[in-house]
């Protein structure tokens, strides 16, 4: 079994780059094709959103721009608790190819561990509710 | 310092939700909290007996934590961590990019034919 940290996928898709620029880096773009809704601050560091009919959303974090060639962005890993530190990071790459552009996409850190994020996130954790739940009977009783 | 083994740790998630018994034991403790052996033959069709073991199997690969106590009395605890490295293994399986990108593909189709 090999734990899958990156998915790659390359499509060939008959527009310039500039017109698929448009559509992963501007709000407008990203709410036609990928969530219903959508906002973005393009530039590193920026946050951006989108949105769901099923309530799901996503918050991103715009990390490369190097327009109209690469689009990076980190987001939650999808299935893991809000809370949870670990992102993936998201990479488009765009080639001419002819009239049209080659888009690549990246999507990596699925695998991401880190020692201390296991022991914190994790060992941290096991004393969970019953420690929370301890820690307000405590509180409770102060207050009494 | 080895990073921890997280293939490992998903493959013993695995194995042990393929077990219909150990799911069951899996889930009463997940929505129920902490339990004796004895607490959850009362609430699952399994034995007393058969509950141990598989309790003594999932300690064992570290899906639940013994509480210290009396040995009938001990209490099973789930342990999140294991969960949380095989969910992440199911996002990886789960993300689906080749939707999107189709959806993209459409997008920029009709744009096209839009703006002609």
């Amino acid at each position: 079994m090999a734990f899958p940290d990156r998915i790659e996928r390359t499509v060939e898709i008959a527009h310039p780059p500039a017109k698929v620029w448009a559509a992963l880096t501007t709000a407008e773009g990203l709410s036609a094709w990928f969530g219903q809704e959508a906002t973005i601050d393009l530039r590193p560091g920026g946050p951006a959103s989108m949105k769901w009919e099923s309530g799901h959303t996503a918050d991103m974090r715009v990390e490369r721009v190097e327009e109209p060639a690469v689009f990076g962005f980190t987001w939650h890993i999808f299935g893991l608790p809000e809370d949870d530190p670990r992102r993936t990071y998201v990479e488009f790459t765009l080639e001419p190819s002819g009239a049209g552009t080659r888009l690549t996409v990246v999507e990596s850190g699925f695998a991401q561990l880190p020692e201390d994020a296991y022991r914190t996130a994790y060992d941290g954790n096991t004393r969970g509710w019953a420690s929370e739940l301890g820690e307000l009977v405590d509180y409770l009783d102060a207050a009494a | 310092m080895p990073p921890p083994d997280i293939e490992a740790t998903a493959e013993q998630v695995f194995v042990a939700l393929a077990d219909p018994s150990r799911r069951a034991i899996l889930a009463a403790l997940a929505s129920g909290g902490p339990a004796t052996a004895t607490d959850l033959a009362g609430q699952l069709p399994i034995t007393r007996q058969a509950i141990a073991k598989h309790l003594a199997l999932l300690a064992e690969a570290r899906l639940v934590t013994a509480e210290p106590g009396e040995r009938r009395r001990v209490r099973y605890r789930l342990r999140s961590a294991p969960m949380q490295v095989a969910q992440q293994f199911l996002a990886a399986l789960a993300r689906d990019w080749d939707g999107p990108l189709d959806a993209l593909k459409g997008h920029l189709d009709r744009h096209a034919r839009g703006s002609a």
